[in-house]
């Protein structure tokens, strides 16, 4: 099939010529997928640390209801996020459908859980190490999560780059509640939809290879930032 | 046997432990078990493999719960409160991922006495000044165990639990920690110390807490229970023989 | 000491991302408009060539929402859009019957084809008579792609399977598979494994993956199809930009966007045909 072939070379001329269109559906792309990371990382980390430290009746049932969140199929999330901000909906006074504002809404929805998960896996079994000499020092528990959470810092970058991928690469959700319009809520995936739709194959790829050039960069990036610290200042 | 007329310990001692008992996975772990500390200076906790020892000091740590029986330190119980006053060294140190350096900041911070200079003259006296900016889980076994000593004397305790803290040190490392701990001692800190090492208890004792079966079967002076131990346990334990 | 290096990267990390997230704009800007439309005006490549002039001449951002007629209509009825510019008119005159829309006026036309292989395995290429043509398709049980999604084209298409007499419903998931999806999507679908598809004429020629797909069913009148217009009615929405929305639809039905639709052409060929009603706007 020669749309393959198209493909590369029509990524490789997109990027090359630096177009402007691109460039601003891949800065919007980056702008909300890494602020709907930032949402997840600042309400899931607690939430998962609460849940590996703090033991209270209904833990479990909450430990799988989060688990089981983070198979949230995009398309849902957007409809829900878009019932809540429609005009006809309980939040349509904040003007934010057909915003970016709308899309890291759903985004956040849709990732804090799988922040939230995997943070709980990984500061469970740190605080289990740490459980007995946290308790002899009589660490008192907010300075025990904040401790956990920051010596999992690296590990926690990984869950961070894991709800990243899953932002960047979702279309179901933006679609809805941002409305892929453009210069002002098209971002990678709803254009690679947008050009499918227009049976614009070659273009739809490109535009697909070049956002796993970024979302591969993204990662190089957080990668070898992590790997420099740690080799600095821990083991 | 030292003279301290103003130990630290004051405050926390006497102990006093009575029909103690703790059981798990349907056997009895300590058993009945009753012990009286009034000594400040260095006891040390012997006996055989599975007779309770660690699981002694936990309990007089407040770490773990007992079915049954009590712990008293001066009139005052076991628990949270306690404990504050108290630090342990753990047979296998527990290191925060970070510096040298932050590991003991860490207590110091959660102590509030956060302090520059008491932070370098306790990782001098840990002979680690010198790594305080190395990622402490680097560290060889024996620095990383003096790193946990330094990081228990940090918090400024009235009791120092130790539970086998030299038992896989060199000789080099293991006479820092004997050090730090007589040190401590003679701060008047009371020292409650596990060891499977003779030469260890000869070396630092005040007195000696025998236990076999989760029970206390002799608590006796360190010069006497070396010289002439008074169970047949115990004789068997320090021959070398298999106790039964 | 190291530990406050790691912290100034992390705050240094914060900061980046705050800085993201505060360069976001939150709000699209005041002189601006949403049109809840379809995708066949959006895929054809219709607004990018007449939106400019209208924000030109007018200064207002018209952004749109394609989607296909019927969640148009439902979004709209949200109140979540100042315009509605689609094709089922029966659908429109409801929608401003229930007090949704201020009034629908004709904007322009085109028509539907039917699209197939060029094996024609229905011998229905070059007919112009939509029924006997979707009858003959039956009859062959040649494969046949719906939209099967509400729009506008898939409640046409279901009006020209009725004329025919055919009950498609029973053939669903046999000979008539119905994708649930756009216009775009159905096509890739249908080029996809052989099958006939209805489509309008508008989105067939600039659609860019035929394959060896041609034109079969042409220049029936049944197949005509009428875009138009409504203002949601502030009455009912009283969050819509009605005085924008009202320029709006006033530009497109007189003059200089009626002409800017006419001058829109792909391939050489003009995709559609401007016809409000001379009497316009009021």
């Amino acid at each position: 099939m020669q749309d393959f072939a198209e493909a590369f070379r029509l990524a490789f001329g997109l990027v090359a010529a630096m177009d402007a269109n691109l460039v601003e559906i891949i800065g919007l792309s980056l702008r909300v997928s890494l602020t709907a990371v930032l949402v997840a990382a600042v309400l899931g980390m607690p939430l998962g640390a609460l849940l590996a430290t703090v033991r209270f009746p209904g833990r479990r049932a909450v430990v799988i209801v989060v688990n089981a969140l983070m198979g949230l199929p995009p398309v849902v999330v957007g409809l829900l996020v878009y019932m809540a901000l429609s005009n006809a909906g309980p939040l349509g006074f904040l003007q934010f459908l057909y915003t970016p504002a709308a899309m890291i809404i759903a985004q956040s929805i849709l990732i804090t859980p799988i922040v939230a998960a995997l943070t709980r896996q990984i500061i469970e079994e740190m605080n289990f190490e740490y459980a007995e000499q946290f308790a002899s020092l009589s660490v008192p528990w907010h300075t025990r999560i904040i401790a956990l959470i920051s010596d999992a810092r690296y590990a926690l970058l990984t869950v961070l780059l894991a709800g990243f991928g899953r932002a960047i690469a979702e279309v179901g959700a933006v679609i809805i509640v941002g409305g892929n319009i453009a210069h002002l809520t098209r971002v990678m995936t709803t254009a690679i939809a947008l050009e499918t739709s227009k049976g614009d194959l070659a273009l739809a790829l490109a535009l697909g290879i070049v956002l796993l050039v970024i979302a591969l960069l993204v990662n190089a990036a957080v990668m070898s930032l992590r790997a420099g610290a740690e080799r600095r200042a821990h083991a | 046997m030292l003279d301290q007329p103003v130990a630290r310990s004051a405050t926390q001692l006497p102990l006093a432990v009575a029909g103690l008992c703790f059981r798990a996975g349907g056997s009895t772990l300590i058993n009945e078990l009753d012990l009286i500390l009034t000594d400040h200076g260095i006891t040390v906790v012997m006996g055989p493999n599975g007779a309770g020892k660690s699981l002694l000091v936990r309990l007089l740590h407040g770490l773990i719960e007992p079915q049954s029986g009590s712990i008293d330190w001066n009139g005052k119980g076991c628990g949270q409160h306690t404990r504050l006053r108290q630090a342990m060294v753990f047979q296998k140190p527990v290191l925060l991922r970070r510096s040298v350096a932050a590991n003991v900041d860490f207590v110091l911070r959660l102590k509030g006495i956060a302090d520059r200079e008491r932070l370098e003259q306790l990782l001098a006296q840990a002979n680690l000044l010198a790594k305080a900016d190395q990622p402490a889980r680097a560290l060889s076994g024996g620095e990383q165990q003096r790193l946990a000593l330094a990081r228990a004397l940090a918090s400024d305790p009235d009791v120092l639990f130790l539970d086998e803290p030299t038992a896989s040190l060199d000789p080099s490392s293991t006479q820092t920690i004997e050090t730090a701990i007589a040190e401590a001692s003679g701060r008047g800190v009371k020292i409650v110390l596990v060891t499977h090492d003779a030469g260890q208890a000869r070396r630092l004792a005040n007195d000696v807490v025998f236990i076999h079966r989760g029970a206390v079967i002799e608590h006796a002076g360190a010069d006497g229970f070396f010289k002439q131990p008074a169970s047949m346990a115990a004789r068997d334990y320090l021959a070398g023989k298999l106790v039964i | 000491m190291k530990m406050r290096m790691k912290n100034s990267t992390i705050l240094a990390t914060a900061t980046l991302c705050a800085s993201l997230v505060l360069t976001v704009p939150g709000y699209a800007e005041d002189k601006s408009i949403i049109v809840q439309s379809t995708t066949s005006t959006q895929n054809s490549g219709l607004f990018d060539h007449i939106l400019p002039m209208f924000e030109e001449a007018s200064g207002i951002k018209a952004n749109v929402v394609a989607v296909g007629t019927g969640q148009a209509i439902k979004n709209a009825r949200n109140c979540d859009g100042d315009v509605l510019f689609v094709h089922a008119k029966p659908a429109e005159e409801k929608f401003v019957a229930d007090g949704y829309g201020v009034k629908r006026f004709d904007v322009m036309y085109n028509d539907f084809v039917i699209v197939g292989p060029a094996a024609d395995p229905a011998g229905v290429a070059g007919r112009n008579d939509a029924a006997g043509s979707l009858k003959a398709i039956a009859d062959a049980k040649a494969v046949f792609a719906s939209r099967g999604d509400d729009s506008g084209t898939h409640k046409k298409e279901l009006a020209l399977w009725k004329d025919a007499g055919v009950d498609v419903k029973a053939a669903s998931g046999t000979w008539y598979r119905e994708t649930g999806s756009g216009m775009g999507a159905t096509l890739n679908v249908s080029v996809g494994m052989g099958a006939y598809a209805m489509t309008d004429r508008a989105t067939w020629i600039a659609f860019r993956n035929k394959g060896e797909f041609k034109v079969a069913v042409e220049g029936d009148t049944a197949m005509f199809n009428q875009y138009g217009i409504i203002q949601v009615n502030p009455a009912k929405c009283p969050n819509v930009k009605a005085d924008a929305a009202k320029s709006f639809v006033d530009w497109i039905i007189t003059k200089d966007g009626q002409s800017a639709i006419a001058a829109y052409k792909l391939d050489g060929k003009q995709l559609f045909f401007a016809n409000a009603a001379k009497e316009g706007a009021s």
